[in-house]
């Protein structure tokens, strides 16, 4: 169990540099390299990477944009894209404000919460006290966003040219990554969740895709707790 | 207006509109007791979501990824996954594995 903010930062620093750190560099690498050719400036794109910090919402933005849709839907559309940092936060920060002295700090730190931060969290915190999980969650959020702001700014420049089957490699990594890691989790009702997030995504994504995934999230989060909850009332 | 300022405005906007989801879960997640049903199904809902968006990434990707065939991918995960519970649960190894295949596939045939 590590207990102290030394050993806490120390496990940030080796999960954060391995795969996390090469596939937002990867991925963020392709966002640079859309921002650049849908017109947007350099500043401009690093701050689409630091200030939404999500993918999904960033590609939505531009692209929405590029496609001369009108500002409002742009604007809505990226929203709508990252919504899932509303249930994420929310099953994330209770974890770590044991570290925290004053709540207000939560509304900066909740900046850096991603899909890498709340996987990595839910995957190390087991293993780290209450009370210096803040520590790793900080470190492990600069490193992740210091990552993605250079492959923004390296695909932006379009000097990430490394051939095209590894370029597709680094972009597959992404889903790959996630998906061994999330099939890691030994947590019943997650699992359970997790069964039921594989069709339920897609599927939703073809009812609505703005609203999909955040459908498809609350009906099978839903349904996944409430069989949890009943087969313990049996058992 | 120019047309910079404009992008600026959208870029600065969109930022504002993403918080807003952020913003709202922590206003949420001060009240929440981690041991408690609503946590527990919060989580749920989280772990349904990520699941739900990692099978949209590789079944219906957007950008360079639609070029490579849906069984290229789906092998790709596939042998990452069937390596990972085979291999005793290592990472790197699942990972790699995978995406050995994946790049392979996509180089043999040329795609």
């Amino acid at each position: 169990m590590i207990d102290r903010p030394g050993p806490a930062y120390r496990r940030a620093v080796r999960d954060a540099l391995g795969f996390p750190s090469i596939m937002l560099c990867a991925s963020m690498m392709a966002f640079g390299s859309l921002a650049q050719q849908s017109g947007f400036s350099l500043g401009m794109s690093l701050s689409l990477t630091a200030g939404i910090w999500g993918l999904p919402g960033q590609v939505a933005m531009v692209e929405f944009h590029a496609a001369g849709a009108t500002a409002l839907f742009a604007i809505l559309a990226s929203s709508l894209a990252n919504a899932r940092f509303m249930p994420m936060a929310v099953s994330f920060l209770p974890l770590i404000r044991d570290g925290i002295r004053h709540h207000g700090w939560m509304f900066v730190l909740v900046q850096m919460l991603s899909l890498n931060s709340w996987a990595a969290g839910q995957r190390a915190f087991p293993e780290i006290a209450a009370s210096v999980r803040a520590h790793y969650y900080v470190v492990f959020g600069i490193l992740c966003m210091l990552a993605g702001l250079v492959g923004t700014a390296v695909g932006y420049f379009g000097v990430g040219n490394i051939g095209r089957p590894a370029a597709l490699g680094l972009l597959f990594l992404n889903p790959l990554f996630f998906a061994v890691m999330i099939a890691g989790t030994r947590v019943r009702p997650a699992m359970i969740a997790i069964i039921l997030g594989v069709p339920l995504g897609p599927v939703f994504h073809f009812v609505s895709a703005d609203w999909g995934l955040l459908a498809a999230g609350v009906t099978g989060g839903t349904l996944a707790f409430w069989m949890h909850r009943k087969s313990g009332e049996n058992a | 207006m120019d047309q910079s300022a404009m992008l600026w405005g959208l870029v600065i906007a969109s930022i504002l509109a993403t918080y807003l989801w952020r913003f709202l879960g922590t206003l949420f997640a001060r009240r929440i007791d981690p041991d408690g049903a609503v946590f527990q199904w919060v989580t749920c809902v989280s772990y349904c979501m990520l699941a739900g968006l990692i099978s949209r990434m590789v079944l219906v990707p957007v950008g360079n990824l639609v070029e490579v065939p849906l069984w290229i991918r789906l092998a790709g995960v596939l042998v990452g996954l069937a390596v990972f519970f085979a291999a005793g649960r290592i990472m790197l190894v699942s990972v790699a594995s995978g995406l050995a295949v994946f790049v392979g596939l996509a180089a043999a045939l040329n795609v």
